[in-house]
């Protein structure tokens, strides 16, 4: 076993920040927006950081897929914990068009080259909430996934995993190889500490990697149509089966709430 | 269209090229500035904002603040790695102490004091041996206090009245001392105390006393206006015995430190008062842009936006100032005129600044349930410690005096 955990981090417009739709309804203003590492891969490498202090792993690689700022999102990494990088150099259309199967293609195959035990990544990302990305890399590999975990130990050859899941927690076992998801509540991720700030500015170990076109990035995109801004709103009125759906970030605060009304 | 042409064209716009990137603009900051700045402008968000109330209402620093700012390596910004610290730069300290104010001044203030006053002593004083004792400490549990106020002594430094007897190989130290900042949880003191009184000022000498000396007495702390999360309180000295080995630097010499730090410690202060009022009016804003009066935002009167714009150029300027009199100090050039202008200008714009925000939050201003008010209680101590308004202006003059003395 090598001992090597991968860690997938995406670069997404921070959590804070409002959203605003493009005038041409192509997509979401992100020029000038602040972006920040997403939460839920915040977590993921977390947990990779943790199991190595307990010398469960060898080695944390943080992986991310995107132009040259995503090695900000990676210098993240390299501040909590990881010991490298690997900046997979999409930009421009591909970048545009860069969805799960995508990154699940090129997480596949960066595992395989870098003999990885672990796939360690957040259950979504906050931007298009997919929830697709662990599932399709799993699928690709062949290997067991553990999606939604809230807890995390390994045994032996073996992982013990408790999911989240609508009845409530499921316990399950897996074998490694494994993809794991990590849900809101597996941990709270630590700060880059200011020492280790200055120690990731001075590793220089992010490699820099091109995807292959043909079987990576040009499979199976989803052509998008138009980008619109859910309509304001309104007064509070009596509608039986409507339905409220939270996202509740670490700090219990609703960030977001998309209300759909049932009518029946 | 010649040749000769486009060489000259292309001649002038590399020139203005270059001329830009060795000219960035003040707000440019290094990646390495970058990442601090964000990271702690995090975790004083999710870690500090949540205790800034009730920690002012107890007049009380909340043990896991202190803490954690260790844990983030807050408190040993330059110290080097070899001693624990983060081993960065001034200017990073300062952009770690406006962020901090941002959210906190009390928290930024015992920041400010360990950074740029205590720390540095050691740094640039301390014996390889007080460097080894105190710097790791200093960096990860450890918190300082700077002594050299006394009741009869404030702006009138130099004539503090605190002696040190000298006996065989230690002293015996008498007096006291007052508005002794972060005195509740310091572990060592560096104590301004005078060796020959008859020598005036060149009888004064720093002593590093730690917290178990016998005979050192920390008093009650103040229960002040403002920034009430950070102690302040008197100390007393009754026949201290603090072995010659614990001067800082030599004998005599204490006033040079002390107005050497000062210049430094000035900066620092700017930065508080600055990052105080930015989070004063990043609170503020917000409520003119919602809150709405004769069916439209207060933010939409010309009035409120005239105001509003003002202030927002004030906080600019003094950030200006504050920026370049770090970026002069880290330049190794002359920068105590502009230490002096960056910490006058932002306190007054603290003060202003505070003072509009309570009048734009309107009623809600007023209360406690918003932060506002704790600010403007805040701001006040801003021209006053460190070196008094009237003496900042006093300083200022003396160099303006000096320069056109041709």
């Amino acid at each position: 076993m090598s001992g090597r955990v991968l860690v997938g981090v995406k670069r997404v417009i921070d959590y804070a920040v409002k959203i605003r739709v493009k005038p041409d309804n192509t997509g979401v203003v992100t020029d000038g927006v602040k972006h920040s590492m997403n939460p839920f891969c915040e977590i993921a490498v977390e947990e990779a950081v943790k199991l190595k202090e307990k010398k469960l792993i060898k080695e944390v690689v943080a992986v991310s897929c995107g132009p040259q700022q995503s090695q900000e999102t990676i210098r993240t990494a390299l501040a909590m914990g990881a010991d490298r990088g690997i900046h997979v150099d999409v930009s421009g259309k591909d970048y545009e068009n860069l969805g799960p199967l995508q990154v699940s293609k090129i997480l596949a195959a960066l595992a395989k080259q870098e003999d990885a035990q672990l796939i360690l990544l957040g259950k979504q990302a906050i931007d298009d909430d997919c929830n697709q990305t662990g599932q399709m890399t799993a699928a690709l590999l062949d290997w067991p996934q553990g999606t939604f975990a809230s807890e995390v130990s390994l045994e032996g050859d073996k992982i013990n995993l408790v999911r989240e899941i609508d009845g409530g927690l499921e316990h399950i076992k897996i074998n490694t190889p494994a993809v794991i998801t990590a849900d809101l509540r597996l941990n709270t991720p630590r700060y880059a500490t200011l020492p280790n700030i200055m120690d990731s500015l001075m590793n220089n170990e992010t490699e820099l990697h091109k995807p292959n076109h043909r079987t990576s990035l040009c499979v199976g995109l989803i052509p998008l149509f138009e980008t619109v801004a859910p309509e304001d709103m309104q007064g509070g009125t009596d509608r039986s089966g409507a339905m409220l759906r939270h996202t509740v970030l670490q700090s219990g605060k609703p960030k977001r709430i998309i209300l759909s009304c049932l009518c029946i | 269209f010649s040749l000769s042409n486009n060489s000259l064209v292309h001649g002038g716009h590399a020139r203005q090229a270059e001329v830009a990137s060795s000219f960035p603009p003040l707000q440019t900051y290094t990646e390495e500035e970058g990442m601090m700045r964000e990271a702690v402008k995090k975790y004083a968000q999710e870690r500090i904002a949540p205790l800034v109330s009730k920690m002012d209402e107890n007049s009380h620093m909340d043990e896991e603040v202190i803490k954690s700012l260790f844990e983030q390596g807050l408190m040993g910004i330059e110290i080097d790695p070899e001693y624990g610290g983060t081993g960065s730069s001034f200017f990073s300290s300062i952009l770690v102490i406006e962020e901090l104010a941002k959210v906190d001044p009390s928290v930024a203030v015992l920041c400010d004091i360990q950074n740029t006053l205590i720390n540095t002593l050691f740094v640039k004083l301390g014996t390889p041996a007080q460097k080894e004792k105190y710097l790791n400490r200093l960096s990860t549990d450890m918190i300082g206090s700077f002594c050299l106020s006394e009741a009869e002594s404030g702006s009138d430094a130099f004539a503090l009245k605190t002696r040190a007897e000298k006996h065989k190989d230690y002293y015996v130290i008498n007096g006291s001392k007052m508005w002794i900042s972060n005195a509740e949880h310091a572990g060592v003191f560096l104590v301004m105390a005078n060796v020959d009184l008859s020598a005036g000022y060149r009888g004064i000498t720093c002593f590093i006393v730690d917290r178990d000396t016998e005979g050192l007495e920390i008093g009650k702390k103040e229960n002040k206006l403002g920034l009430r999360a950070s102690s302040t309180c008197p100390l007393n000295f009754d026949n201290i015995k603090v072995p010659e080995k614990n001067i800082l630097g030599e004998v005599g010499h204490g006033y040079k430190y002390a107005i050497g730090m000062l210049n430094e410690g000035r900066i620092g202060i700017a930065a508080q008062m600055l990052g105080l009022a930015q989070g004063c009016f990043d609170h503020t804003v917000p409520y003119t842009r919602q809150r709405v009066q004769f069916g439209k935002r207060i933010f939409d009167f010309q009035g409120m936006q005239h105001q509003i714009a003002h202030v927002a150029t004030q906080i600019e300027a003094a950030r200006l100032l504050t920026y370049n009199a770090a970026r002069l100090k880290e330049a190794g050039r002359t920068f105590i005129k502009e230490a002096c202008m960056a910490k006058y200008f932002s306190a007054e714009v603290a003060t202003l600044t505070t003072s509009k925000c309570i009048e734009w939050m309107g009623g809600v201003g007023f209360t406690k349930d918003y932060p506002i008010e704790k600010y403007y209680r805040d701001c006040k101590i801003g021209t006053i410690y460190e070196g008094t308004t009237n003496i900042q202006l006093s300083t200022m003059a003396k160099f303006i005096d000096k320069e056109y003395n041709v």
